[in-house]
């Protein structure tokens, strides 16, 4: 991609036109005290070579190791051509493009990605994509919010079974906005919403949020909380994620009339780990909430020849036509990375897309056997789960996951800060095993932790 | 010149209103109004039961071309809203005063309505608008 400077004569000439007679001038009515003029901990300009070698070591220091930890971002075989592809000229930009009329190709391919979501999820329309799952929860829930007019409540039922960092970033974006998040404990035994908990809520609430599967890799019953909600006069919002959905029952069929609206972390599907971004937040939803959904929507159409066409659609809720009352300041996608997951799905196919499913949920009742095996270890929420599962340890937990990081296994996440009430147990990891992974990968895993575990019992 | 009705009350924002015989007010948007937006696309009614007050957003008209809020042209409580403009929106254009209104309200306060505008003082602000 061209880098184009301005030169020195371009800044002169725009000063000129502008009216000020340096950048200095142009930026004066900026509080002193505002500015940051000193920006010390950044060092000098280096050479291109110079810099290379600095992030070459850089990268090294990362390593390879074999991953299991998932927890929201999930290692998955990428194929080749999907970043081949999604790097040509034609399609490589991060944003889309604000004429958009101007590239039917991009049009056609976010159309094709609102397609492809529209039918992983089951739902009427999907929008062009969101940043990434966890701001997507959060416009799902101002979405629910705006929609549900029945209930005037600005209460939102968010289960303990959520990602606690999805939870955060809600709370962060919905805050200041006389929006309240009830939480709903985790039942202990089976590691899903605590229905004796849920079902005694009596004040009004707006949308239910259901994790599925919930981030402990366990399986709500989705149908069941969906009409329990729907009974109430809330909203249902299925949080999912895309490659388990090739197996599950989609949103759009929980219980009898389906969750409301769809949301989710697309980086599954064919985007990489890269240190936790950029991803892709995906959302659908039934079609009567479809004014309310946040967010570009491509439309196909015809021109005055009869001819196909893409163009953007039911803008009345942008902040470009509707300012202040818009549905969200989502004016853009996450474009780069819905091309890829576009392109991912389509090489897939409904057949590959069940395969990576399937044999992430197989590797990952192998491991959980191999697991149950290890003395001083257990599995407190049980086996049914999709490619995530606990670890209850009664050894510290941080303790091995560091032995395992110098064997080059990244061993999973310590979720027990976030769930330190459950179960009774102190040290628990979420692993996750996708279909990445190889027998002889699960055996060494699992004997090295077996190691690991017996040598810190043992004073080593 | 667009149509105005001399038995019907306006709002400078551009909604008509009839008194009906219970006092309730029906509502709804000028033929000057749905000629400047155009074709209409979609209506956001307001729900039963809602209340409002004078001049504040109780409605929302989506055309081709904008999507433009409707006000309420005095205090008080909605009790009808015209459920057809879902699925056919066009009824604002083809008869803004009749098929078109949008929704009926009893106001807090009968006299209120004495505010609001003659079709006399709605035509001088339609042709200000106009000049």
């Amino acid at each position: 991609m061209p880098y184009i400077p301005h030169t020195p004569e371009e800044v002169a000439q725009m000063l000129s036109v502008i009216g000020a007679d340096s950048i200095d001038e142009l930026f004066d009515e900026i509080p002193k005290e505002l500015r940051n003029d000193g920006l010390d901990s950044i060092p000098a300009r280096q050479s291109e070579m110079a810099i290379q070698r600095i992030l070459s070591e850089k990268g090294l220091l990362d390593g390879t190791p074999m991953c299991f930890a998932g927890g929201g971002a999930y290692e998955h075989h990428i194929p080749a051509a999907v970043w081949e592809i999604a790097t040509r000229g034609e399609f490589y930009s991060a944003y889309t493009p604000y004429q958009a009329e101007a590239s039917q190709g991009t049009l056609q391919v976010i159309y094709e990605f609102q397609s492809m979501i529209a039918s992983l999820t089951a739902m009427d329309v999907s929008n062009a994509s969101l940043y990434d799952g966890a701001s997507g929860l959060a416009e799902a829930v101002l979405m629910a919010i705006r929609a549900n007019r029945k209930v005037k409540s600005k209460r939102i039922l968010m289960p303990a079974s959520v990602s606690p960092v999805y939870r955060q970033v809600v709370e962060t974006i919905v805050k200041n906005q006389g929006i309240s998040l009830e939480l709903i404990d985790l039942d202990s035994d089976s590691g899903t919403i605590d229905r004796e908990k849920l079902t005694a809520q009596t004040e009004a609430f707006s949308a239910l949020v259901i994790p599925q599967p919930n981030y402990l890799g366990c399986m709500e019953e989705v149908h069941e909380l969906t009409d329990w909600a729907h009974e109430q006069g809330a909203l249902v919002i299925g949080l999912v994620n895309p490659t388990a959905l090739a197996l599950l029952e989609a949103p759009g069929n929980w219980g009898k009339a389906g969750a409301d609206i769809a949301v989710g972390e697309g980086q599954p599907l064919g985007v990489p780990l890269a240190s936790g971004g950029p991803y892709v937040g995906f959302m659908a939803c039934k079609q009567k909430l479809v004014r309310q959904l946040p967010g570009r929507i491509v439309g196909r159409t015809v021109d005055l020849d009869g001819k196909p066409g893409f163009s953007l659609t039911l803008q009345a809720r942008e902040q470009h036509i509707r300012r202040s009352k818009a549905t969200s300041n989502i004016c853009t996608n996450q474009g780069l990375m819905a091309t890829a997951a576009t392109l991912y799905m389509a090489f897939m196919g409904t057949n590959g897309l069940q395969k990576v499913a399937a044999s992430s949920v197989a590797n990952t009742q192998r491991l959980m056997a191999l697991m149950e095996k290890i003395p001083s270890v257990s599995l407190p929420f049980g086996k049914q789960v999709f490619h995530e599962f606990v670890l209850a340890l009664d050894v510290d937990a941080d303790t091995v996951l560091e032995r395992l990081a110098q064997e080059d296994i990244l061993g999973g996440i310590n979720i027990s800060r976030n769930y330190d009430s459950v179960s009774g147990h102190k040290n628990l990891l979420l692993i996750c095993v996708t279909e990445t992974k190889t027998e002889a990968d699960l055996k060494f895993f699992a004997a090295t932790l077996g190691d690991i575990v017996k040598a810190i019992k043992e004073g080593e | 010149m667009s149509d105005i009705p001399q038995e019907l009350k306006y709002t400078k924002s551009h909604e008509w209103v009839r008194v009906e015989d219970d006092g309730s007010l029906t509502v709804g948007i000028t033929e000057h109004a749905q000629g400047l937006l155009g074709d209409m696309v979609f209506v956001e009614l307001p729900d039963v039961g809602d209340e409002f007050e004078a001049e504040q957003d109780c409605a929302v008209v989506e055309s081709v071309k904008a999507a433009s809020d409707i006000y309420c042209p005095v205090e008080g409580a909605v009790v009808a809203v015209n459920e057809e403009l879902e699925d056919a929106p066009e009824q604002i254009n083809v008869n803004a005063y009749n098929e078109g209104w949008i929704f009926r309200l009893m106001p807090s306060n009968a006299s209120d309505i004495d505010a609001l505008m003659s079709a006399d003082e709605y035509t001088s602000v339609v042709e200000a608008e106009e000049h």
